[in-house]
């Protein structure tokens, strides 16, 4: 079974326990994907509402904590409209398809496991040892690329199925937007396979685990690939998750809702917890990548609870990040918002993995540092100085009316 | 268990591909592409060829479907098409016999051949290895043996991206009709910026 990759548990005989313990982890990650969903939309209401000066959810449980259960119970009674003009049959699989590539995405994420003084984050359960994740196939990150690129089919045929004017707008600016920042996010996790050699979400994580630079700077991707592809990453998920200041896909002012506008009852609660659970999925991909997952000190007790304590910390920085953009940045325009990705964030990720390319070259060709990282700088900067040209000129062509 | 997951995914592969020739609706022709599509990310997997696999699913599920149906959102073809007439006389007609004709040659070809038509080599590129994961095979394979076809395939995709920028500028004055003047003619510039050009 080395299909299903790096995993001990896989490896070696498959029995019943084996079996047992996959399911295990199943309904875990099932389990975890919901109640962090329905912690994260709880959590994003209750900051926003503290950002804006209100008190938000306060009602359902300790904090109004179990306010998205109360919705959620809500949506299932409510009645279930399907639109006269609906493609019928695309409009029930829509939202289907939204959800199943959110749930998909979580499975290559580690969520666990010590990593710390050389251990390599497995840990035994039943007398089997096994890895604190889903799978970990050999392709590793690529798979969470896959899921993402599907995720669009989603958004877009609910606009165009809705049969409505609006839907369609919102879902032809969704899929536009997706696939321009899928190229970006592409790019930056290219920069972190080059840094660690390894697609496997599991390789990726060990590859930032130990005590790192000088005993205290952790060895993570952020530095190792020298921020950018961090910076791009970040961004391009937040375009590619539709949220602020991206998400003109929902801008309300102008689009009613978006492609959900003509959704109701559960269908519509399934691309919004698709839509959470996507942000909750897209923090543990960042964690995983570029700041080390559940790598961490185990300081008392197991070590590989402390793996989950990190992972949980580091992700729970990241969604409060999400929030705090999203309650203070203003929404971007269309044209600024395809500029960003075609003009800034794929040159710019492009360029870096040039730049670390040759470095890793370099490093292995033991050429002088020095100058390889000078020559590259002047390739870097030739290439920003022509395109920066070709941009000026066009835009001065355009304003002369020479083109459209 | 590699035969149950074969007869399935061929089943939803052929199934995809009935479905994008008898749609009356574009879209839902697109759909079953990607239902083939997806199965024959799964065959891979079947074969133990990960790599492929989800390289199928990111290019053609995942961008080139994406953009089919995305163009024909934009361009609004996505009406029902009448499927009764047919535009070329005798083609379906003809279509079937050639089918038929491919069936019966590769039929007679195993029935003939025996085991002889199988080689039993799985690669003709690289020699497996149970070490080494085929990510890193292709990898190597690509970059030393075929380097050449590799760079030759990324001129010609560049040739093929500036082509389209090239033919989609179109110049002002070759324009038969006037376009009405819109927002987006201005770029991002300020709207100030005009006045300033009749001024001289």
């Amino acid at each position: 079974m080395n299909m299903l990759g790096g995993d001990p548990l896989l490896s070696g005989h498959i029995d019943l326990a084996v079996v047992l313990i996959v399911i295990l982890k199943v309904v875990c990650v099932f389990a975890f994907l919901l109640v962090a969903t329905m912690l994260m939309i709880w959590f994003e209401r209750k900051v926003v509402s503290d950002f804006q000066n209100r008190v938000g959810p306060n009602t359902a449980g300790p904090f109004g904590i179990l306010q998205t259960l109360a919705d959620g119970i809500k949506f299932f009674f409510k009645e279930d409209l399907i639109p006269d003009r609906a493609e019928r049959r695309v409009f029930i699989l829509a939202p289907l398809l939204t959800v199943v590539p959110a749930f998909l995405l979580f499975t290559i994420v580690p969520f666990g496991g010590d990593f710390s003084n050389g251990h390599d984050g497995s840990v035994e359960i039943f007398g089997k040892t096994t890895y604190l994740q889903l799978a970990d196939p050999a392709i590793g990150i690529l798979f969470a690329l896959a899921m993402s690129s599907i995720a669009v089919y989603g958004v877009m045929l609910a606009g165009w199925s809705s049969g409505s004017k609006y839907p369609l707008i919102g879902s032809v600016r969704a899929s536009a937007q997706m696939v321009s920042y899928e190229a970006a996010l592409g790019l930056s996790v290219c920069a972190v396979v080059l840094t660690t050699g390894t697609l496997s979400t599991h390789g990726i994580v060990m590859a930032q685990a130990g005590s790192g630079w000088g005993g205290f700077i952790p060895h993570w991707n952020l530095i190792a690939t020298g921020f950018v592809p961090f910076v791009v990453f970040l961004l391009a998920s937040q375009a590619e998750l539709n949220r602020p200041p991206f998400d003109l896909v929902e801008a309300e002012q102008e689009l009613v809702g978006s492609y959900h506008t003509e959704y109701s009852s559960i269908r519509f609660a399934l691309f919004f917890v698709a839509e959470f659970m996507n942000s909750v999925t897209m923090a543990a991909i960042i964690v995983t990548l570029f700041l080390g997952g559940p790598a961490g000190p185990a300081l008392l007790g197991p070590g590989w609870l402390w793996g989950v304590i990190w992972f949980l910390l580091k992700m729970t920085g990241f969604l409060f990040l999400f929030v705090w953009v999203r309650s203070t940045v203003p929404r971007v325009r269309y044209d600024q918002l395809m500029d960003l990705g075609w003009k800034v964030l794929i040159p710019l990720s492009l360029g870096w993995i040039l730049l670390l390319a040759t470095f890793w070259v370099a490093r292995d060709q033991h050429w002088n540092g020095f100058i390889t990282v000078a020559i590259g700088a002047v390739v870097g900067l030739t290439g920003y100085g022509l395109l920066k040209a070709a941009i000026a000129t066009s835009k001065a062509r355009r304003l002369e009316g020479v083109v459209d | 268990m590699e035969t149950a997951v074969f007869i399935v995914s061929a089943l939803i592969v052929l199934a995809g591909g009935l479905g994008v020739v008898s749609s009356r609706n574009p879209v839902h022709a697109a759909l079953s592409l990607i239902a083939t599509l997806f199965g024959i990310a799964v065959l891979f997997l079947n074969l133990g060829a990960e790599l492929l696999a989800v390289v199928q699913v990111i290019v053609y599920t995942g961008a080139i479907v994406v953009l089919i149906l995305f163009v024909m959102m934009l361009l609004g073809v996505d009406r029902e098409e009448d499927l009764d007439t047919e535009p070329l006389v005798g083609q379906r007609l003809l279509a079937g016999l050639v089918g038929l004709l491919f069936l019966g040659a590769m039929l007679a070809i195993i029935i003939i051949g025996k085991d002889a038509i199988v080689t039993g080599s799985r690669s003709v590129t690289g020699a497996l290895s149970p070490t080494v994961s085929n990510i890193t095979q292709i990898g190597t394979e690509l970059f030393t043996t075929y380097v050449f076809a590799l760079e030759v395939t990324a001129g010609l995709l560049t040739i093929a991206v500036v082509g389209a920028v090239v033919l989609s500028r179109r110049p002002r004055d070759l324009e038969p009709i006037p376009e009405p003047e819109s927002m987006t003619d201005m770029g991002d510039e300020p709207l100030t910026a005009i006045p300033e050009e009749g001024a001289h």
